[in-house]
């Protein structure tokens, strides 16, 4: 026993390096698989504060960028507006629906909360977005974001009054998605090199794919669907299956992010209840 | 000022230029990522107890690491530079008591060329650790190689770049 002891007094600093070691280890793969780590709320908060100063700084050399994204939806949506179409002069017979639903409020199923970017990175294989708004102002943890141009990523962490988002530049992220012309799904992905590229997989090799095509989110992720997700610019045939695989480029542009949505999704809770149940009977 | 006082203040500044100036630029090639900041640990003064340089690195690195959102992934490789330093010292330093008569590694104090293959070794140990732990999750070993040597290339240039902006002069000093 006196040995030990005496073992442990004389390797003091290399027992300690170890227990370092495996510390910081421990935080690193744990936090990878669960996307939570010790402290990260609290840590996430303070470090927030720090780059939504930084950002109010950085934001004036972005103004005008932000501002033309911000006229290019505008003016996208005034022209959705129910004001600019006429309806045929057609209609023969008047038919009044007896079941009065407030159609627009009752079926509402995306919500969608405006958000200022305060932290963003593209040079790292895993990148994240921070913004200021958080548990406070109604976001929660795997809402989707999106930005006027299209999709951005997953909000992964909320505190108080922050939230980081693993945008669609990160190693992890997979995104189900569909050839906006035919409807062919397949799953986008990045491959950590050049945030100019995105890659999407499974694309049957029967689908008629051009270049310049745009992708969309499918029906069956957690974003909206139909939102823009990159337009491709190349495709490979690989040789050993039966699907192409895409190279696109991704809708949003990422170096000057500054303002997304986070949408919430209001049947989420009784799609997943729902599909959970249905999943448990095919068990039994 | 204070030795404390000087190190604290470094400590937050090599932190903010990492975060908010090196890390922002856009990446020019998939290979080149600019790091500095573990120069701090190259800076800490000679008399530090080995466990404190360990346990300085590990803050260090995991003060990055907040910002990055990757905890531990800079913590692991600094707290290793931190542990391997003293080591490279001795063998480095051959003079009786330098350790003694300057306060903390720099050109003036080691002289250059040991001074140089101080921060190619530790930077090189630091990068290939820090790319190692990357790729454990993704990527392809020749990347892999091309990215520990094209960092490394770049951390000291970006070095040697800071040494000669912010020239640190060291006293000898002497007992009497």
């Amino acid at each position: 026993m006196r040995n030990v002891f005496l073992f442990i007094r004389r390797y003091f600093n290399f027992v300690f390096f170890v227990i370092i070691q495996i510390v910081s280890l421990s935080m690193l793969f744990k936090y990878n698989r669960f996307h939570e780590a010790a402290f990260m709320g609290v840590a996430g908060e303070f470090t927030g504060r720090i780059s939504e100063k930084y950002n109010k700084v950085e934001y004036y050399f972005q103004l005008k960028k932000t501002n033309e994204a911000l006229v290019n939806e505008n003016a996208h949506l005034r022209n959705l507006l129910k004001q600019d179409f006429l309806p045929p002069d057609s209609t023969q017979k008047i038919v009044v629906d007896s079941i009065r639903i407030d159609s627009l409020e009752r079926f509402r199923r995306y919500l969608y909360m405006p958000a200022k970017v305060v932290n963003n990175s593209v040079t790292s294989q895993s990148n994240y977005i921070t913004i200021s708004r958080g548990l406070k102002q109604g976001v929660e943890k795997d809402m989707t974001v999106v930005s006027s141009e299209g999709i951005v990523g997953t909000v992964i962490n909320v505190s108080n009054n922050m939230a980081t988002i693993m945008s669609l530049l990160n190693r992890q992220s997979r995104v189900s998605s569909s050839l906006k012309k035919t409807g062919e799904t397949g799953t986008v992905e990045w491959d950590g090199n050049d945030p100019q590229v995105l890659t999407l997989r499974n694309i049957p090799k029967s689908a008629r794919v051009n270049i310049g095509d745009t992708i969309v989110s499918g029906i069956n992720s957690s974003y909206p669907p139909g939102q823009a997700i990159g337009y491709v610019t190349a495709v490979e045939a690989e040789k050993s299956s039966n699907f192409y695989s895409l190279l696109l480029k991704p809708a949003t542009n990422f170096f000057n992010i500054q303002f997304v949505y986070v949408v919430k999704n209001l049947q989420k809770e009784e799609q997943d209840a729902l599909e959970k149940a249905t999943h448990k009977q095919d068990l039994q | 000022m204070s030795e404390l006082l000087k190190n604290i203040i470094r400590f937050a500044g090599f932190i903010l230029i990492q975060v908010f100036i090196l890390n922002k630029i856009p990446p020019l090639h998939g290979f080149i990522s600019p790091y500095l900041y573990f120069l701090y640990i190259l800076w800490l003064p000679f008399s530090m107890s080995r466990i404190s340089l360990v346990f300085a690195g590990f803050l260090f690195g995991l003060s990055l690491d907040y910002f990055t959102k990757t905890p531990g992934l800079h913590a692991a490789s600094c707290s290793l530079i931190a542990y391997l330093r003293p080591f490279l010292i001795n063998v480095l330093v051959t003079h009786e008591g330098m350790g003694f008569n300057y306060t903390e590694p720099a050109p003036s104090s080691m002289g250059w060329t040991p001074y140089i293959v101080y921060i190619l070794v530790l930077s090189f140990i630091h990068n290939a650790y820090l790319v190692f732990l990357e790729w454990l999750q993704f990527g392809n070993f020749w990347y892999f190689l091309g990215k520990v040597f094209s960092t490394t290339g770049i951390s000291f240039l970006l070095i040697m770049i800071t040494e000669t902006l912010f020239y640190r002069k060291q006293k000898f000093r002497t007992n009497t």
